[in-house]
């Protein structure tokens, strides 16, 4: 097959064609020795690629096949919609109701997206459109570093400070809540929202900005009503994505949430649905209904970060086509 | 007969290349000037200094006077919005928002402030109307301007200008991507337009300078060589690098 594509190349130019009467068989022979190195690769390649479809298979497979029995055995509508978590009760029957975590994800991330979209969104105006180049490069410098620090870093800092600070403010007997787990999610998406909002912005035509600017229009009203809704599709992408990281985070708010399966309210302890699973695993029992029930909620959880992907790839796809 | 636009001694330079050499010119109102000249002369340079929008270039240094009704638009005072907005300008490419036809048509009185419904559709259809494309768009008003044809993206681009009521309108090779029936379609409406308007046009087509247009300019190297009536202009230019430009011999 290479070969037929590396004559047809040579093909339009009659005076390649004529050559290739002759040198050709040299260069053919020449390939022919690299063959096996060719097929070699390309199987590695291929392997790699499968590789990666492979575990995402195996890992639903997985999920589905452990998380489907102890759903079935609780009930869907039980399951989803229980507000208490009592898998270890002893006096009464356990209960395993995630309405609690499923809420708690929802507010939570909610809450980090209404934070985290207004000030990433300006701050992707601010370096796009407004800053001086050097100012924008301390800024973009420290957005980046923002982006590189291990999510446990986050939780610890959010302990130490965040934590003390709602609950001196708020007067509780525990800082750690709702709304600490908000700010530090908040923070956290803050990167990918200021990158790829950057990106939608910067690729917003300039022959846009220039007739608003050229009608009369000041710097900030073209700003506000060219570039940004003429960006708008790579926003949502970047909310979308913001969305995606805010629910799947684990690590740093486990140390800032209270960890307590509360319905969940803005100023006491809760759990999400990925802290459920961490905080339950090493205490539920190998093969027990309350660990089942954790497999069930990875698979809500990823049901969840399924549907923001499909989103995601909308968002992408019309993006392109517009 | 009065001018509208007054040039003294303007000089431009991008960086240390200087690009525009001490032009002075009179801009008669109501008629046509045409800038023509070859690639890099410094005709559009000059057009964009006209409204400001050099501005928006980094670099970019100007010494001398543009007076727009005896006032010199490069006074730090100036409201170079306010100033924009009573200079309206026409790209080479039509750009027209990627919004509504109503939209971009209303895009400019909404940002002065217009908000009344019924004020906004008697000034898009009036605009409409003055930019000769009223009847092709008015059943679609609501529709993309991203699906006009090229030669219609123009003239919606031409009615956004007129919506916010310019004095003078600047014409930067508006044609030069368009086939020859939105062009010519285009050179009736300039001719239409100056009856209300100040239209000075860029072109490299110098047979649209010789047809719409009442005065030239001709550009060489940053200097204007030569200004004058059209017709005089293509029939005795004075000036020996005028009469080889315009009979073919370079450019």
């Amino acid at each position: 097959m290479e070969y037929g594509s590396l004559e047809d190349m040579a093909a339009p130019s009659p005076e390649r064609a004529a050559a290739a009467a002759v040198a050709p068989r040299r260069k053919l022979m020449k390939l022919g020795g690299q063959k096996p190195l060719e097929v070699v690769m390309h199987g590695l390649f291929l392997l790699c690629g499968v590789l990666a479809v492979g575990f995402v298979l195996v890992i639903s497979v997985y999920l589905i096949v452990s998380g489907v029995p102890a759903i079935r055995q609780i009930g869907l509508w039980n399951f989803l919609a229980g507000e208490v978590w009592e898998p270890t009760a002893t006096t009464r029957d356990p209960s395993f109701g995630i309405l609690p975590f499923i809420l708690t994800s929802v507010y939570g991330t909610a809450g980090a997206i209404l934070i985290g979209v207004p000030v990433g969104l300006f701050t992707a105006l601010f370096l796009a459109k407004v800053a001086p180049p050097r100012v924008a490069k301390v800024i973009r410098g420290a957005v980046e570093l923002l982006a590189g620090i291990p999510s446990v870093v986050y939780g610890l800092v959010g302990m130490i400070v965040l934590v003390p600070a709602i609950q001196k403010t708020f007067q509780l007997s525990s800082g750690a809540c709702l709304l600490a787990a908000i700010v530090v999610l908040a923070v956290m998406i803050l990167p990918s929202i200021v990158n790829v909002s950057e990106t939608a912005i910067n690729a917003v035509p300039k022959e846009y900005e220039e007739a608003s600017l050229a009608l009369g229009a000041t710097k900030m009203e073209t700003i506000f009503r060219v570039t940004l809704p003429a960006s708008r599709s790579g926003v949502a992408a970047a909310v979308v994505l913001g969305v995606g990281r805010a629910i799947g985070e684990a690590m740093a708010i486990v140390m800032v949430a209270g960890n307590v399966s509360n319905m969940p309210s803005l100023l006491t302890g809760v759990r999400f649905l990925t802290t459920a699973i961490t905080s339950g695993m090493s205490y539920a029992a190998v093969g027990s209904l309350y660990q089942q029930a954790l497999f069930s909620i990875g698979l809500v959880l990823f049901l969840f970060i399924m549907l923001i992907n499909a989103l995601l790839n909308r968002f992408i796809k019309r993006k392109k086509e517009g | 007969m009065d001018s509208i636009l007054s040039v003294k001694d303007l000089n431009l330079w991008y960086g240390d290349h200087q690009a525009l050499r001490s032009i002075n010119v009179e801009i008669p109102a109501n008629e046509i000037t045409a800038l023509i000249g070859p690639s890099g002369c410094g005709k559009s340079t000059f057009l964009k200094t006209l409204n400001r929008m050099n501005d928006l270039v980094p670099g970019v240094r100007i010494t001398g006077e543009v007076n727009f009704q005896k006032r010199n638009i490069y006074d730090p005072a100036v409201d170079v919005t306010g100033l924009r907005r009573r200079i309206g300008m026409v790209f080479q490419k039509a750009n027209p928002f990627p919004m509504s036809i109503y939209d971009n048509v209303a895009y400019g009185p909404r940002t002065y402030g217009v908000r009344s419904r019924a004020k906004l559709d008697e000034i898009v259809e009036k605009s409409l109307q003055a930019a000769a494309i009223w009847e092709e768009v008015k059943d679609r008003l609501k529709a993309s301007a991203l699906g006009l044809s090229g030669g219609q993206q123009q003239r919606l681009c031409i009615a956004r200008a007129l919506a916010v009521e310019p004095e003078v309108l600047l014409m930067d090779e508006s044609t030069s991507a368009l086939d020859p029936i939105s062009t010519s379609k285009i050179e009736d409406l300039a001719v239409e337009l100056k009856s209300k308007y100040t239209v000075v046009m860029v072109t490299h087509n110098m047979q649209q300078a010789a047809r719409v247009s009442d005065k030239t300019a001709f550009f060489l190297l940053g200097e204007m060589v030569e200004f004058g009536g059209t017709e005089q202009m293509f029939s005795a230019p004075t000036d020996k690098r005028t009469e080889d430009y315009i009979t073919g011999r370079f450019g």
